[in-house]
This record gives C-alpha cells, structure tokens and sequence, in this order.
C-alpha cells in the first residue's frame, strides 16, 4: 500500500541540495510549518531560494535560517516588520535578494505553476513601480500587467490531519498558502499534527488532495494551539 | 472650522455601507469600522489571509493561533463563517465579488489613484503586502483618512507624489472634515462635517472642489 509517511523531519528533508529553490507555507504564526524550517537549518543547504510570505520574525525559524547566511534569495509580499531586523540587516548590507510581489500576485503566480498555467494578466500592480519592466495589455477596457508563475523544487507546509495517501486537511486561518504551494513544487513536505487512518478523513473535506503531497511527517498537536505565545504583532500600512 | 473624531468617522463609514455587504477593512484606522456594524444589518467581514464571517478580536480563552486575521491579530469566527486558501480569497477580490473595502492611506488623488504601501524614501525597505490588491479589489473602495498631514498639508491631492498603490481605483474618500468623491469626474464634496465651508476645504487643499 502506498504510504507517504515519513518517520521524522530528517528524513523528509534530507534530499534538499544546495541551490534549491523552496516554498515556505504561512502566514504569520498560522500554518508555519515551523518544524520544517527549523530542520531546514539543521540539514544545512545553502544558497537557497525561498518563497514566503514574509522574510522571517525575530531570531527563529525562517529569520534564523537567513542569519545563518543560507538564503540568497527571497520572494515575499512583506519582508519588513516591527521584528523583521535579520532580513532587514541582509537587505541593508546587500547580501540577500528581494523579489518583492504583491500577496494576491504571489499567490495567484504559485497557483498558476501548479495548474500549468504559462502566464495571466493581472490588474493589481498595474501602474506601479512593481510592474515596471512588465508587459502589460488593455482588455475590456481594464489595464493588466503579465505575470508569470512561481515554482518551486520543495514546497514545505502545514497541515491539521493528513493520511498515509497525503490527504491533507486544514484548520482555520492556517490554511492560506498551503494548497497551492503544494501544487506548485516537484517535492512537497507536509508536517502535520496527526495522522490518521485510512478512510478516516471524510473524502468531502479533503483540502489538499494527496496527488500534490510527496512526503508527510506528524509532528504532535502543536503545544502552542493551546494559546501560549500568540505573536499578536500588526503589519501593513499605518496609513 | 470643525471636524469630526476618528470613532465618528467610522461609525459615518459604516453608515454607507449598505446592508447585506461583504466587506474588508484594511489595517490600523479601517478596522474601526467593525465597531460599528450591528449584527441586523448582515454585513459579513472578509480577511485576505482567507476567512469569511469574521467576528470580533479574540480575548482569553477564544485565542486560536490557527485563526487570525490580515493584521495577525487574534479574532473569532461567526455562524456561517467559511475558510479557503490564498489564491481563492485574493481571486475572491480581484474578481469584483466583494463591495466594499476600506484602506488608509498617505495620499489619494483626485482621479482615484492611491499611494498607501510606501513613502518613497530611497533608504525604506519595501514591503507591499496585500495593499496593491485591496486597492483594486472591491466594486467600492474607500479611504478613510485624515485630510491634512500633522505638518498640515492636504493628503488628497492633485497628483500622488508618493509611489502608488493603485491608479484610479479610489471611489471615495472620507476624512476628518469632509467626505469627497474622487474619480475619472475630478473631486467633489459629499458632505463637509461640522461648520466646515467648501471655501475651506479649497483652501487646506488647494483644489478645486466641486459641490
């Protein structure tokens, strides 16, 4: 019987050159698939790519693995916060690279890798600096900027229950990024609080099918849901 | 001259929000708005991180990691709420479904363009977020600002000078001391709060306001 379960994060993550170009899931605390970034900084590649949301929040997880000199690259909507001081160091000194993308174009580019889409035309960031450069069209009387898709080699999410097929299901608010960056790497790694048995997730409530899961480690119920250490910490304009 | 204070204007926003509404606000000021929006007039709150049927922020034993909303602030959800990914809530607003959203902002031009997610200076670190795609992500969207800066100068202005957002994609915008239209028509005042006149409005902003 075909099982994607994989003993530990080790494990799932062992395969991972140097070069790689790497998804992260999350936003803010929820759906981080914190594990995976922390075993990411153990299994030590380096000169990666990395696709998130932000660029790292104080001196863990993601924010560690970029001060330990291991990203060249990132790709995010919104690299700088109150805590975001290691992105904002590297930024400054010139050693990382910011792609920066609007949060709907990021997820809309990662979404059309996984569906096999070449390119879309898409209003936001239509006449703005982030657009400079692109080619852009007027249909129907709209103005559209072309944007291409995002993919990765290794797409690492989170998830609430998944199965020995992959299935995976969310919960909440941490669902976000989660589907489509699954869709969207050759290799995905889902951490997940519990697995359970097979026919046990009822097929209607399948977020994730396991067709875009490559590998799945449980990890526990997370001690954190229980309400210690929320990060409550605003970002966005304060216009 | 008068105006009016920031709980003010946002209970005159949630005024004009027809009932039956989907709606975002966005971060700092907007979210003022909610406190305002009593459950009879079924309006539902959309969060760009991908929630429907949003309900207040969360306190003590209702915090859920798992359920914030675009600010990363703790909150609840309400009977009926849905959850769905990314790609699916931005497609959500790109797709015109919601009606109304709501968005500060450093400056608003008379046409509708819009500069709120970064001031130009060339030593700031850049970061969008979902500004960009809020701007154009709504049949109605709204500012809600103060009109004059605290060096005074007027934030609606001729010409966006800071980097924009959006163009043209503002349809209202409501301030402290008057509320304008804004769009392909030029600037004109819906309705100026307190004892303020249109001469003082086309004198703090230099613009020449219709009524």
């Amino acid at each position: 019987m075909l099982s994607k379960l994989t003993p530990t994060v080790a494990d799932a993550l062992a395969d991972i050159p140097d070069g790689a170009t790497i998804m992260i899931g999350g936003f803010g605390r929820a759906g981080q698939p914190v594990e995976l970034i922390d075993q990411l900084l153990v299994q030590g590649a380096t000169n990666l790519t990395v696709i998130n949301n932000n660029a790292g929040n104080g001196d863990t997880g993601l924010a560690a693995l970029l001060a330990a000199g291991r990203v060249s690259k990132i790709v995010c909507s919104f690299p700088r916060q109150t805590d975001s001081h290691v992105f904002d160091g590297l930024y400054r000194a010139g050693k990382i690279e910011l792609e920066l993308v609007p949060q709907g174009n990021l997820a809309e580019r990662i979404r059309a890798a996984g569906a096999g889409i070449g390119a879309f035309f898409t209003p936001t960031g239509f006449g703005t600096t982030l657009a400079e450069g692109k080619e852009t069209r007027e249909i129907g009387g709209r103005n559209y900027v072309l944007e291409y898709p995002i993919r990765a080699d290794y797409a690492l999410i989170s998830a609430y229950r998944a199965d020995q097929l992959g299935n995976l299901t969310y919960r909440k608010t941490s669902r976000n990024f989660g589907p489509v960056m699954a869709a969207a790497a050759d290799v995905t790694v889902a951490q997940v609080d519990r697995v359970v048995g097979l026919g046990e997730l009822d097929p209607e409530s399948v977020i994730t099918p396991g067709i875009f899961v490559s590998r799945v480690v449980e990890i526990g119920d997370r001690a954190w849901l229980a309400g210690a250490d929320v990060t409550v910490e605003p970002e966005g304009a304060e216009a | 001259m008068t105006g009016i204070n920031r709980t003010e204007l946002a209970a005159r926003i949630a005024a004009d929000i027809p009932v039956g509404a989907y709606v975002n606000l966005g971060i700092g000021a907007p979210t003022l708005v909610a406190d305002h929006l009593p459950a009879e007039r079924n309006i539902t709150l959309h969060t760009e991180n991908g929630m429907l049927g949003m309900g207040p922020a969360a306190e003590g034993d209702e915090i859920d990691p798992d359920l914030i909303n675009a600010g990363k602030i703790p909150v609840t959800e309400l009977p009926g709420a849905s959850y769905f990914h990314h790609a699916d809530s931005f497609g959500m607003m790109r797709g015109g479904h919601l009606d109304v959203c709501v968005l500060g902002a450093f400056q608003v031009s008379v046409g509708g363009d819009l500069a709120n997610w970064h001031t130009g200076a060339p030593d700031a670190i850049p970061a969008v977020g979902g500004a960009m795609d809020l701007a154009i992500g709504a049949k109605s969207v709204w500012v809600m600002m103060d009109l004059l800066t605290r060096e005074g100068v007027s934030k609606l202005v001729e010409a966006c000078s800071y980097p924009l957002t959006g163009v043209g994609c503002v349809n209202r915008v409501y301030t402290d001391r008057a509320v304008f239209a804004v769009g392909r028509n030029g600037a004109s005042v819906i309705e100026a709060f307190g004892d303020t006149t249109l001469d003082e409005l086309r004198e703090l902003t230099g613009l020449a306001l219709t009524e």
